[in-house]
């Protein structure tokens, strides 16, 4: 059992507010990933988890143990850095062991633990070598044995994974989701990539500016993401956003969008609006939303409304095909399958899935 | 067909003016190399001619001449039983004099350079950055300004004329150097690598001595051979707060070529200079490669 809380927590660096009341909390065996642009706080809010920061008010319980002011080594954490922090004058086994010694553990039972984990990680012919002498990859399973090794309550990853090469790094990331399925500890995950935020997370935390945007799980942060940021933060190719005005037509409310030729196009809202819905908003379509408009799409998506837009780039990429569209005065991204992918210059009618469509208070950012 | 011999011998020609104005810089700055080492190692090699040769021979052929002669008895006289102001003891009693003042205050000098190079680069506190700056200052204030105020140190704690008062005068002293070399150098190590430690339940000295000080052997040899070289050459300490047995070597030098009877004895001043710096020479030979490789050394990957 480890849990983890935190209530209305701030840290101040002189006059700089860095986290501005963040409320959180893990229960057993979660895994909890902090996603956002740098300078955001996560790694802050990280390292006052791990007590190397102090804290300026709010709490932190570890199990429901206050720790505010308890001591990193008195926490039972273990931590990766991204840097890996492997000391680099000790072999892999010394790395390993390097905790253990800290708190007297006798000799016998080092080796075990040592023998356990570097079977676990497959690391045991790296144990006579120097950090030095290993590859990215195999620094990466160290830093995890070293941390696998103290059986700690809760495990805090630091962007572990951005130093690895684009491969490596969606290796690793398997890795990871399996040795926590496996390991089943709590985690606390730092990352700016929202890739590894989606696959590894139960849960997401979307810092910016110092406060948790949204906290839910994956699929709730991507389909209903509760404000423009959220939104625009997590998935690639970003939301389109495209400004509207509320409108009606034959008695459904629409949202009414600007074309190219100057027309004004309604597309049908599938939501329920509230009463206090404003008369100028922000429609969101995520790129994969956005389709080549066919009559038998429609007939299996009803939620599918038409509109006409300008093809102004193809980015194909293999597995799909990005291109960029215009629609009014904005430029849109849309995701096809290779094989319907228009053509640069030519007009296409979109289909656009307003079943999946975010609706923004343009004033508020946040979702309708 | 015919173009391509053509341009052939072209590109052969060009190759070989290449080369020749290769050459011809290589030897312009190698012989202005040889030039200037040569303008450094003349008066060494003058010194060390002369410590061979005899003092006879010196008086007869002048100061700067190849040796017609060659003889010992001037390193060992001036080791052991030249007379320098009425003890006929040579240089040994102050060169012993020396090496007890400069291996304490090296080592003590470093270690203190070490734990407060680490305490300002890994442990900073409020004001530890000002606190260095102060530290800085050291290194640019001239050891005469400190002469007066050192006078009344030694004097209260009853340390004038011994090489204890040396000691601690060259620790002080050598505080400023040793901490700006040891606080740049672990400025490069990654702070990872220390919370790492503390939460592997690492404090500070256990990080100190597991972490920084197995990191530490570059900066260390630079800061030991500046500090030993630096110790043992010093002169106006040695000569203002010590005098006759206590001196450390420097000033016993030029007790020697003052005391001069009647003859000035070369070849023993010659024999008694090498042995005086015998020391850093031997610390630089052996260490001179670490030293260079120190100094410009940055980040540790």
């Amino acid at each position: 059992m480890s849990t983890l809380t935190i209530r209305s927590l701030r840290k101040n660096f002189g006059a700089v507010e860095v986290l501005k009341g963040v409320d959180l909390e893990a229960q057993n065996g979660e895994f909890i990933a902090l996603v956002g642009p740098s300078g955001c706080g996560k790694s802050t809010l990280l390292a006052m988890i791990a007590g190397l920061e102090t804290v300026t008010s709010g709490e932190i319980r570890i199990d429901g143990r206050l720790v505010n002011s308890v001591a990193p080594k008195d926490r039972d954490i273990a931590m990766v850095f991204q840097s890996y922090a492997l000391y680099p004058t000790m072999t892999v086994r010394e790395n390993i062991t390097f905790g253990m010694e800290s708190r007297r553990v006798p000799k016998p039972q080092q080796d075990e633990a040592v023998k356990r984990v570097a079977a676990f990680l497959q690391i045991e012919p790296l144990l006579g070598r120097k950090p030095g002498q290993l590859s990215g990859g195999q620094r990466q399973r160290v830093a995890m044995g070293r941390a696998l090794v103290r059986d700690p309550k809760l495990f805090l990853f630091d962007e572990p994974l951005s130093n690895l090469d684009a491969k490596l790094r969606v290796d690793m990331r398997t890795e990871i989701k399996k040795l926590h399925h496996r390991v089943g500890k709590t985690t606390v995950y730092v990352t700016h990539d929202q890739v590894e935020a989606m696959t590894l997370a139960s849960r997401i935390a979307v810092m910016h500016q110092g406060e948790v945007q949204q906290f839910d799980e994956p699929a709730t942060i991507y389909n209903r993401p509760a404000n423009m940021f959220v939104a625009g933060f997590m998935g690639s190719p970003a939301m389109n956003f495209l400004p509207a005005e509320l409108s009606e037509e034959g008695g459904r409310p629409t949202v009414a969008l600007q074309t190219a030729d100057g027309k004004t196009v309604g597309l049908p809202i599938v939501q329920t609006l509230p009463s206090d819905t404003p008369r100028q908003l922000v429609l969101g379509i995520r790129p994969e939303h956005i389709y080549r408009f066919d009559p038998d799409l429609q007939r299996r998506k009803p939620s599918i409304a038409q509109i006409d837009a300008v093809v102004e780039l193809v980015e194909p990429t293999g597995a799909e095909t990005m291109a960029v569209l215009r629609l009014g005065a904005k430029e849109i991204t849309g995701r096809f399958d290779p094989d319907g992918t228009p053509r640069m210059g030519e007009t296409v009618t979109l289909g656009i899935d307003m079943a999946r469509a975010c609706l923004f208070d343009p004033t508020s950012q946040r979702l309708i | 067909m015919a173009d391509a011999v053509l341009d052939q011998s072209l590109d052969h020609r060009a190759a070989t003016v290449a080369a020749r104005r290769h050459f011809l810089t290589r030897f312009v700055i190698y012989g202005l190399l040889v030039i200037f080492a040569a303008i450094y190692l003349v008066p060494l090699l003058v010194v060390v001619l002369n410590s061979f040769r005899d003092q006879q021979e010196i008086a007869r052929n002048g100061l700067i001449s190849l040796p017609r002669s060659f003889r010992l008895e001037a390193w060992g006289q001036a080791w052991s039983s030249y007379c320098i102001g009425g003890t006929c003891e040579g240089m040994q009693r102050n060169f012993y004099n020396s090496l007890k003042m400069t291996i304490p205050a090296t080592i003590i000098s470093t270690a203190v350079g070490a734990m407060n190079g680490y305490i300002l680069s890994k442990w900073r506190f409020r004001g530890s950055e000002a606190l260095f700056t102060c530290m800085l200052l050291g290194v640019f204030i001239p050891g005469q300004i400190s002469l007066m105020p050192w006078a009344f140190i030694l004097g209260n704690l009853g340390l004038s004329n011994s090489v204890y008062g040396l000691v601690l005068i060259h620790v002080i002293q050598g505080i400023s150097f040793t901490t700006l070399f040891c606080r740049n150098y672990y400025v490069s190590i990654p702070d990872d690598l220390i919370k790492a430690a503390r939460i592997d339940g690492a404090g500070f000295w256990r990080i100190f001595r597991k972490i920084i000080l197995p990191l530490s052997s570059p900066i260390l040899i630079v800061t030991v051979i500046w500090q030993f070289t630096g110790i043992w050459n010093e002169y106006l300490f040695g000569v203002v707060f010590t005098s006759g047995q206590q001196q450390p070597i420097t000033a016993a030098l030029v007790a020697l070529t003052a005391s001069g009877t009647n003859v000035r004895a070369y070849d023993v001043m010659s024999a008694a200079v090498l042995i005086g710096a015998l020391p850093p020479l031997l610390i630089y030979l052996f260490g001179g490669k670490y030293f260079v490789r120190g100094l410009t050394q940055g980040a540790i990957k």
